[in-house]
């Protein structure tokens, strides 16, 4: 069981209050009617599946109901920090002293 | 298009607001109605009290916490505070909680929802909502002694004093639904619950109440004279 920050709420809470929703800080092309299909299909079908850090969007679903940022290691599934929407992670692949 | 955006509007005419409830004809039914709420054979020394405070307003006031109007409006509308993270404010009638960083939930007494939304729309401007949910979800307490220990089996939020102090509120999940809990006093707990929800979650707490005695109904004056000193050791205290 993971035991997760909300950064709204300002605590810890259980996982079960939480859903996944996936990869983070994917960008949207900026003009879809002129990017190439490959672009456009990299950005809707394609994913990381990074052995390490990984930046991921997580939601408050039994509380406040805010999305919110998350960085964790996949290999060892500690959660390094969670992070609003908006703001840039602590924890990068780069920065990582693990990896 | 940017001519209708720009079209100064008359909020007042925007807005579509129903007294839901305009005499008190107007037949209404409690999600728990169905339920038998007073307990034919109390318990001698009964360790929880389980009780609905059926058919209340439900307000959910959306708006940024940090625009001072919006703070005034709200504060000139209810007489409340603006409560901060997971904290409450409270009147006589009514109870100010915050939900999320933009959402607070007031409730009050069942035939006040009404004028409470004129007042709120009178005070309030800008980027805001007022949504009167009443009839989607409804009260139910939870009071006496043991009345923690019964949450302690149902949710995984710690429930302590350290953790949950008196006008504390937190959404969490509780039993396999959710509910808002807040605490009201040492040993009196408000639940806000879905309708949908409401009459499993009092199932649930029937049967977690069980082994500490339930008395279905509010305390009388007495008992909870007697309660708030409380003399029974609590195993879990400390």
């Amino acid at each position: 069981m993971f035991y997760i920050y909300c950064p709204y709420c300002g605590e810890h809470r259980e996982e079960e209050e939480f859903h996944p929703k996936g990869q983070a800080h994917l960008a949207r092309p900026e003009n879809p009617d002129e990017c190439t299909d490959e672009e456009w299909g990299n950005y809707l079908y394609f994913r990381d599946n990074p052995r390490g850090i990984h930046h991921e969007i997580w939601v408050h679903a039994i509380g406040c109901r805010k999305f919110f940022n998350v960085t964790r290691d996949t290999q060892t599934y500690e959660i390094k920090e969670s992070y609003r929407m908006g703001a840039t992670p602590e924890v990068t692949h780069a920065n990582d002293p693990l990896s | 298009m940017s001519e209708v955006i720009n079209k100064t509007v008359d909020e007042a005419t925007q807005v579509a607001i129903m007294d839901q409830c305009p005499t008190a004809d107007v037949p209404a039914r409690s999600p728990l109605a169905h339920q038998d709420q007073s307990s034919k054979v109390a318990p001698q020394n009964p360790g929880v009290f389980l009780w609905e405070d059926a058919l209340k307003t439900h307000l959910v006031l959306r708006g940024d916490a940090n625009n001072a109007d919006f703070r005034q409006g709200i504060e000139a509308a209810t007489g409340l505070d603006l409560p901060e993270a997971l904290q409450s404010t409270q009147s006589d009638d009514w109870a100010l909680g915050w939900i999320a960083p933009d959402e607070w939930l007031l409730t009050g007494p069942g035939d006040q929802a009404f004028a409470m939304e004129t007042t709120l729309r009178k005070h309030l401007s800008g980027h805001y909502a007022v949504i009167n949910v009443s009839g989607g979800q409804t009260l139910v307490r939870l009071a006496g002694p043991e009345a923690r220990s019964v949450l302690m089996k149902s949710c995984p939020y710690d429930v302590h004093d350290r953790n949950f102090p008196i006008g504390k509120i937190v959404n969490t999940v509780l039993a396999k639904s959710q509910a808002t809990i807040r605490r009201l006093g040492e040993n009196d707990w408000e639940l806000v619950v879905r309708r949908s929800f409401a009459d499993y979650i009092w199932r649930w707490l029937m049967d977690a109440s069980g082994e500490y005695g339930l008395h279905l109904g509010q305390p009388d004056a007495a008992t909870a004279a007697r309660q708030s000193n409380p003399s029974r050791a609590n195993p879990v205290e400390g």
